[in-house]
């Protein structure tokens, strides 16, 4: 089979699998990309993955542009993007559309306000995740304190939080380094 | 400006600054609804809640939806390709100097920086969600509401069925050993239910 064909659709059936974001990605990874097909080693595939998760964007289409560009370059990597969010493209479009043409019923209005709690608790359980992973001492404590204040009260780009963050965190290791 | 070059835009600002995965494209997706007037926190949070439940990465999910939701099916297209666009220009970049990039220190200390920003909008967004969701400092309440299955809701601040159910959720998907593995897609799927069954959206 054409290399660029099997990397479209072997992405395409793991971003089928994908059931709930990029971390769950991994494990389906580990089985199609290093054990069945053979594109890339073990080490790689976690290495890839970390950095998937240390450059901007999602998680998984990081990771799948990371091994389509390995195995046949540039245009392996966009080949396998695409053939991760196809699905994606498909099922979200066609629930769009049932979803809005039922949108007036009342029952309908029902179930989403009750499942709109339930992603409020799910945000809430996903900050509390990353806090533990992310706020490690006290100046990553007043990065996550000032940020959060400033989304909640400001009415700024969270653009604009990113770079002052990034930039923070260059200063604030430097003078840690300069201090010992 | 055309609505898909605006969509395209917004979404690759989105896919360039959004770092940590899917739910890190939340706050620059009320931003975009906000500035745009494209859609409402809750047709976001609608939104949120069926990106969650269908197969697919979040942050492809939700960023098909809101561009079908602007502009139908081309606008589906055009938001995700939009958003995965800043992800493939840089990660081939980084490729190309894998072992550079890895060990870098510059790139180690903004990440140092960027994890807890990142948390500090997801959380600012948890908070805009929660406001418009379980209280009504952006909501109004329907008039001529029929038996109140919960006595205490009506026109108070609070959205007290909401609070309740809330309360529940978090019980069970952090502290109950058997349902806290749970897929989320579990925890939707009740809420639905109960949504249906003491008619949430008359709060």
């Amino acid at each position: 089979m054409n290399e660029l064909l099997d990397l479209f659709l072997t992405f395409a059936k793991m971003g089928v699998m994908t059931f709930g974001g990029g971390m769950a990605m991994l494990p389906i990874l580990q089985r199609e990309v290093v054990e069945n097909k053979h594109w890339a080693t073990e080490e790689e595939l976690v290495d890839y993955y970390a950095i998937g998760q240390c450059t901007p964007g999602i998680i998984a289409v990081n990771t799948a542009t990371f091994i389509g560009q390995k195995k046949r370059g540039a245009i392996g990597g966009i080949v396998a993007t695409l053939g991760v969010v196809f699905p994606s493209l498909v099922i979200i479009s066609i629930l769009a559309g049932l979803i809005t043409n039922y949108s007036h019923l009342a029952w309908v209005q029902n179930a989403f306000a009750g499942i709109q709690v339930c992603v409020c608790v799910l945000i809430f359980n996903a900050v509390v995740k990353l806090l533990k992973k992310s706020v490690v001492d006290k100046p990553t404590a007043a990065i996550f304190a000032l940020v959060l204040a400033g989304g909640v009260f400001l009415d700024v780009s969270p653009v604009w939080f990113v770079i002052a963050a990034a930039l923070a965190g260059i200063v604030l290791k430097n003078l840690e380094v300069k201090g010992k | 400006m055309s609505v898909y070059l605006r969509l395209f835009w917004e979404f690759f600002k989105t896919g360039l600054f959004a770092v940590g995965g899917g739910m890190a494209t939340l706050p620059f997706l009320q931003d975009i609804g906000q500035v745009t007037g494209w859609y409402t926190y809750t047709d976001l949070m609608n939104m949120l809640a069926v990106s969650e439940s269908t197969p697919g990465p979040i942050g492809i999910n939700m960023a098909t939806y809101v561009g079908f939701t602007v502009g139908g099916l081309p606008g589906a297209v055009i938001a995700t390709i939009g958003e995965v666009t800043p992800s493939i220009i840089v990660v081939l970049i980084v490729a190309a100097m894998l072992k550079k990039f890895r060990d870098s220190r510059l790139v180690n200390d903004a990440f140092y920086g960027l994890r807890p920003a990142s948390t500090g909008l997801i959380g600012a967004a948890c908070v805009a969600v929660v406001l418009e969701v379980l209280t009504s400092v952006a909501s109004q309440t329907p008039e001529g509401s029929i038996v109140n299955t919960f006595s205490l809701t009506g026109t108070g601040l609070f959205n007290w069925p909401g609070l309740l159910l809330a309360a529940v959720l978090l019980v069970f998907t952090n502290w109950v050993k058997p349902t806290k593995k749970l897929h989320p897609i579990v925890f939707i799927a009740i809420s639905a239910v109960v949504g249906v069954v003491f008619q949430f959206g008359r709060f």
